[in-house]
């Protein structure tokens, strides 16, 4: 049989948690590939907010590092700690430019076993929301088996708030006994 | 020339103007069009030369002042200020993305009102994007913060925002009490962003970056001593009657001197950091604004906005002042409506400036019509995902607009 290939999404913030869901679900003999992806519109709505001020950019100064080099320079840097977890010789890294959620979509069209993706968001307690935007795209349309995990511990279930409206609580043992 | 003939070429010479400053063909500066657009209408004499005059006399301090400022910040930047101020975001943060959102928020808000927005949109925001994406941080919260702030923190003082300085000439506010007055809603609009900021980006202030490795740059002591005794020279000089502007040229001269002596900068950076190009621009748009104003557009628009000091009159001011801003650009919007309201005294002028100033973070380019063009630019390219970003802009500027509103007409009656 054919080894698994297992795609694994790297987000700051919560990559770890799906490298070491990877590891610790998947045959080490698996395809891994790492996933970056730079969304396009934090440069643009950096670069664009110079627009709005006329042509009083600092004309005189240097111009600073493009936002996309930083971007690119630090998504490489991330693929490669996400690599060194991995820790697997063989393991392939992506790194993509555009919209987030699409061009994840299409990474894992072919031949990809399943996508590993984290929660985003407050993960010290279970729901009500924990998927973004664009991880909520990419569970939704995703061609492939997704395996969805907590980026670090798992809450516990009494995280879950008691509903107000919701059925009473049991009563006290106490009563049983009658 | 009849007065109907007269307003419609002057609107038209606007329309240009503005349509050049957007459209920026070739690069060319904004100045080109609308320098000629203001001297034919002096030739024409469908502006007197003694308005003209006394435009050019009321603006010349607040375009000297505006260039002060902005060498003040190029300095700023080149003896390192905000490079350190990165640092110190990233090691206070210890790498947690809410801790640095929130130093994000108290850097940029201090930066916009000492520096300008000018200062946050070109100087800050490299540093925080950079200082984010090094601790492997999401980039997004932070960046749109510091845009965000760039506008709606530019309330606190005359120097936070050009119109703010144009209205500081009419309002006849010392800056103290101008500082005074606006603390409040400044306050206010920090707070607002504050509590839709963090709710809408929940989902992505998340993990905890590597600060270890971080360490903080020492104080750049002489250049922070110096901007602290400029901000205290603002006040003081206002105080005593002198223009403010004098404490913002003494404070860029303190910093140029030795920064050309031991290189940091050279004269020649210094001199186009004035942007004199830009200044141009200033005064003739200034003096085209001012030539409508006279024909009759200047009584319609005082038409448009009741001139009490009421809450309701407030909000009506603030309100039609973020729709114009929207739709041609903050800076001509105050231009426009400034003369209109400066004799209703300091309440309907900074109502003006609450919407002028924050009503721009509805569109992330400062005006529908510069966000129209650039969608025309990059429609050749792939489509850019701005719908958050402008659904962020929807849900922030109407509580901005209203809270900032109400803590200045709290801060009136507190003041007398």
């Amino acid at each position: 049989m054919a080894p698994m290939h297992i795609v694994i999404w790297v987000v700051e913030g919560t990559w770890e948690g799906c490298v070491d869901a990877a590891r610790r679900h998947f045959p080490s003999d698996s395809r891994f590939t790492l996933l970056h992806v730079t969304p396009l519109e934090v440069a643009e709505a950096a670069d664009a907010a110079t627009a709005g001020l006329f042509g009083r950019g600092f004309p005189g100064r240097k111009p600073h590092r493009r936002y996309d080099d930083i971007a690119d320079e630090e998504a490489s840097s991330l693929l490669a700690a996400a690599a060194a977890r991995v820790g697997h010789p063989d393991a392939e890294v992506l790194s993509r430019r555009g919209r987030v959620e699409r061009e994840v979509i299409h990474a894992v069209a072919d031949g990809v076993d399943v996508l590993v993706v984290a929660r985003d968001g407050d993960h010290a307690r279970l729901g009500p929301k924990s998927l973004g935007h664009a991880t909520r795209f990419v569970v939704d349309h995703a061609p492939c088996a997704v395996l969805l995990v907590w980026p670090d511990e798992t809450p516990g279930i009494e995280s879950i708030p008691t509903p107000k409206h919701g059925p009473p609580p049991p009563p006290p043992p106490h009563e049983w006994r009658g | 020339m009849p007065s109907p003939l007269a307003e419609t070429l002057a609107v038209l010479l606007l329309i240009a103007t503005l349509g050049c400053a957007i459209v920026r063909p070739r690069g060319l500066p904004e100045a080109v069009v609308a320098v000629p657009a203001a001297g034919l209408l002096l030739v024409l004499g469908v502006l007197p030369l003694g308005q003209a005059g006394a435009e050019a006399g009321s603006l010349g301090p607040t375009i000297g002042f505006l260039a002060a400022v902005l060498v003040l910040a190029n300095l700023c930047d080149r003896y390192g200020l905000f490079e350190a101020a990165g640092s110190w975001m990233a090691a206070g943060s210890r790498g947690r993305p809410v801790s640095l959102l929130a130093l994000v928020f108290a850097a940029a808000s201090v930066v916009t009102a000492v520096l300008s927005l000018d200062a946050t949109v070109v100087l800050l925001t490299p540093v925080v994007f950079a200082t984010v994406a090094r601790l492997h941080l999401r980039t997004k919260p932070h960046v749109y913060a510091c845009t965000h702030l760039a506008n709606s923190a530019s309330l606190l003082l005359p120097v936070s925002n050009l119109t703010n300085l144009l209205a500081f000439g009419a309002s006849g506010l010392s800056f103290a009490r101008f500082g005074a007055t606006m603390a409040l809603p400044w306050l206010a609009a920090i707070g607002v962003e504050w509590l839709v900021l963090r709710r809408f980006f929940a989902s992505d202030l998340v993990g905890r970056g590597d600060a270890r490795e971080v360490t903080p740059l020492p104080v750049p002591v002489f250049v922070t001593t110096v901007v602290g005794l400029t901000l205290a020279g603002f006040f003081v000089t206002s105080a005593f009657n002198v223009s403010p502007a004098f404490a913002a040229l003494g404070g860029a001269l303190v910093l140029a001197v030795p920064a050309v002596v031991r290189r940091r900068t050279t004269l020649q950076e210094l001199a186009i950091s004035i942007d004199l190009p830009f200044l141009a621009f200033v005064l003739a748009l200034g003096l085209v604004v001012k030539a409508i104003s006279l024909h009759g557009l200047g009584s319609a628009v005082a038409h448009l906005v009741p001139g009490g000091s009421g809450l309701g009159s407030l909000l009506v001011i603030a309100v039609v002042a973020a729709v114009l801003a929207n739709v041609i650009n903050n800076l001509p919007a105050a231009l426009l409506l400034l003369p209109a309201v400066s004799g209703a005294g300091a309440g309907p002028v900074l109502a003006v400036l609450i919407g002028v100033n924050t009503g721009p973070n509805l569109t992330y380019v400062g005006s529908l019509a510069t966000l129209l063009w650039r969608r025309i630019l990059i429609r050749r390219g792939e489509e850019l995902p701005i719908s958050e970003f402008l659904r962020l802009g929807a849900i922030t500027v109407p509580p901005v607009l209203v809270a900032t509103t109400l803590a200045l007409w709290i801060s009136l009656r507190v003041m007398g």
